[in-house]
């Protein structure tokens, strides 16, 4: 299992670095290889979600690293953030997917649209792990097409909202305390906050995954679920813009967390072929192993250039939506083909757990799909170059 | 007794994990340092954590003192994301070549110049030194009790100290008072994770840089001139295996095995 000090670096990416993001790399490297690496076989394994890994995370400023200090967060700039994203996922898209949800998909919708009561309510909490949050906004019929989603919310005498309807595929969603809900309602798309425990909103969670299997996956289900406006409703957003721009926030994470999965692929690869023997010769010495690194090494230090540059214009504030997609798409597809290409240097031994390989590859089958498609950002991307959507009518 | 001045004398070494890359200039026997990433000397880590916990505790201060070129405030930024609210890093040419007790005698300077303390807290010895003189020789320089292979401490309220120090086979349970200088074990406590928080109020935490005339120490007590002691011949055990793959029988190469493990003395 691949524990090095060091992320791979080909072409100075962290002479590139600030001292702070420098530290805030090294921590989180600290805390993979000695909290998750020794332990998350297992967890996969078992398909199990390594609870007792929220506390230390929180305390280590884990948790909404990037938002401000006075909720109780770290006001980590976004590369900062990034760069503890790649060595999270480094250790497991799981772990990642954690922390991406209650940041950016919890902590920041609260943050962007809710109350001031909402945010000093919730933001400490969560940022402490006292309280852990889901993102309701995929339903079982709408994935890449949200604004078709069924779940409704209707306004009811006395300032309350009724919601009604089901989401699926929620990461964090049985073990969460709060979930943010998106419904449809006579005033467009609405985010609710809907507390665990409320009646008629259940969360069962979805087993027999192969993919994630360290991450709690859930159904939400809301059969008239009533719900306090000034608690509930994120008075401060109308529309799709609000999930989007969750999702946007969590995409950036996503995308340099997946070359953090990558760079285990590749580190693994690398001392596995310089110390496998066959025909007298370490097999990293055959020129067709050699591609194979080569190739790693290059796709994972252009990712690595690519989202240095995207967290340093988001960090200015002058960043595209589309221009997140561009980072996903490809990093997300690098850490996939990486993935696949490190599990056939090491032969056999790469469908084992001993190895972060498979376990690997097979989160990158999700995270492919997940925060948008492949396919879709690929859309996404012709709609800017083009001018022309190709999945919207009209 | 308030709040207590804790001072922690900290060192850059060599990455430990990093330890097949080190290299020895084989003209003057000294480490080459350049290239070689640094880390804060690990039991350097648990004086620190020792010092936090009796902050947190008793209220106060942690300053930690580095006798280390400019270049080591990268390191040293470990030490206050941990919790340390400054570093003062003494740093002057004349330093260089210093032995324990002339690293000593600028140590206890900064010190000195920090002003009044409670306790000095450090790593009982580097890890690329290794000496494990210092922690003792600053108590002497410093005219204060001393304790070296500290592995558990308590402080009283009225400043009263119960150690424990490591020996051969046990313990020895040792009571003085403050101030005192403390050397610690690794098996005292374990040192905190560095926090993002903390790394975020770092960046805002002073690092002094004080040089020899700062500290008022002279050319006679620092550096080569000041030292006794010249590190002898150093050189890198060759770790490389030698593979010698013995054909024939299964009688000869029995023979062949135990007459070479005989001739390495494994065998008598």
């Amino acid at each position: 299992m691949s524990a090095t000090t060091e992320m791979t670096d080909y072409m100075g990416f962290q002479g590139l670095l600030t001292d702070e993001e420098k530290m805030v790399r090294a921590t989180a490297r600290k805390f993979v290889n000695d909290e998750v690496l020794p332990i998350i076989d297992g967890y996969a394994q078992s398909e199990t979600f390594p609870s007792h890994l929220v506390k230390p995370m929180a305390d280590l400023g884990f948790l909404g690293p990037n938002l401000p200090e006075k909720y109780g967060c770290a006001g980590l700039s976004n590369v900062a953030y990034g760069l503890l994203m790649y060595e999270l996922e480094r250790g497991d898209s799981g772990i990642r997917s954690f922390a991406s949800v209650q940041g950016s998909l919890v902590m920041y919708p609260i943050y962007a649209y809710g109350s001031d009561a909402q945010k000093e309510y919730w933001l400490p909490r969560m940022a402490r792990g006292e309280a852990i949050g889901c993102f309701g906004l995929t339903e079982p019929d709408f994935g890449s097409n949200p604004a078709g989603m069924r779940t409704s919310a209707v306004r009811e005498k006395g300032g309350k909202w009724k919601i009604n309807g089901s989401k699926m595929w929620i990461t964090n969603g049985s073990i969460a305390d709060v979930a943010v809900v998106w419904a449809k309602t006579g005033e467009g798309v609405r985010g609710f906050l809907v507390e665990k425990g409320t009646p008629g909103f259940t969360a069962p969670q979805m087993k027999g995954k192969w993919s994630l299997r360290a991450s709690v996956t859930s159904e939400l289900l809301f059969d008239d679920v009533v719900v306090d406006e000034e608690k509930s409703l994120l008075p401060n957003v109308k529309g799709l813009k609000g999930p989007l721009g969750c999702l946007t926030q969590a995409r950036y994470g996503i995308a340099w967390g997946a070359l953090g999965a990558a760079d285990a692929c590749y580190q693994t690869a690398l001392e596995y072929a310089l110390n496998r023997i066959q025909f007298d010769r370490p097999i990293a010495s055959f020129q067709l192993q050699q591609r194979k690194l080569a190739e790693m090494v290059t796709e994972i230090t252009k990712g690595q250039l690519l989202v240095l540059q995207l967290g340093r214009m988001k960090d200015q504030g002058k960043y595209t939506f589309a221009q997140v997609s561009m980072a996903k798409m490809n990093n997300v597809n690098v850490a996939l083909e990486t993935a696949r290409v490190a599990r056939t240097i090491l032969g056999a031994n790469g469908i084992m757990g001993e190895y972060p390989i498979m376990r690997h590859s097979a989160n990158m089958e999700s995270v492919y799909t997940y925060e948008g498609t492949h396919d879709m950002h690929l859309l996404i991307i012709g709609q800017e170059v083009t001018g022309i959507s190709a999945f919207r009518a009209g | 007794m308030g709040e207590l001045n804790l001072v922690v004398l900290v060192k850059p070494v060599p990455d430990p994990s990093c330890y097949d890359r080190i290299e020895i200039d084989p003209a003057t026997g000294a480490l080459l340092r350049q290239g070689m990433p640094a880390v804060l000397n690990p039991a350097d880590k648990h004086a620190l954590e020792e010092a936090l916990v009796l902050k947190e505790r008793f209220g106060g201060r942690v300053a930690m003192v580095s006798m280390a070129p400019d270049s080591a405030s990268e390191t040293l930024m470990e030490g206050l994301a941990m919790g340390a609210d400054e570093a003062c890093i003494l740093s002057d040419r004349a330093f260089a070549g210093s032995d324990s007790l002339a690293t000593s005698r600028v140590l206890a300077a900064g010190i000195r110049k920090i002003g009044p303390f409670d306790l000095v807290l450090a790593g009982n010895e580097s890890a690329d030194g290794g000496t494990a003189h210092v922690p003792s020789q600053v108590g002497e320089l410093l005219g204060v009790a001393h304790l070296a292979n500290v592995i558990r401490m308590e402080v009283g309220p009225g400043g009263s100290v119960t150690a424990r120090t490591r020996i051969e086979n046990g313990y020895i349970e040792v009571r003085g008072s403050l101030p005192m200088v403390v050397g610690v074990r690794r098996e005292i406590n374990t040192p905190r994770y560095t926090s993002l928080m903390g790394v975020m109020a770092a960046q805002g935490k002073p690092i002094r840089v004080w040089r020899s005339e700062d500290l008022g120490v002279n050319a006679a007590e620092a550096g080569m001139e000041g030292s006794g002691m010249r590190p002898g011949k150093l050189s890198r055990p060759d770790y490389r295996r030698k593979g010698e793959i013995l054909k024939g029988s299964h009688e000869e190469t029995v023979r062949r095995i135990v007459a070479i493990l005989r001739a390495e003395g494994v065998l008598g």
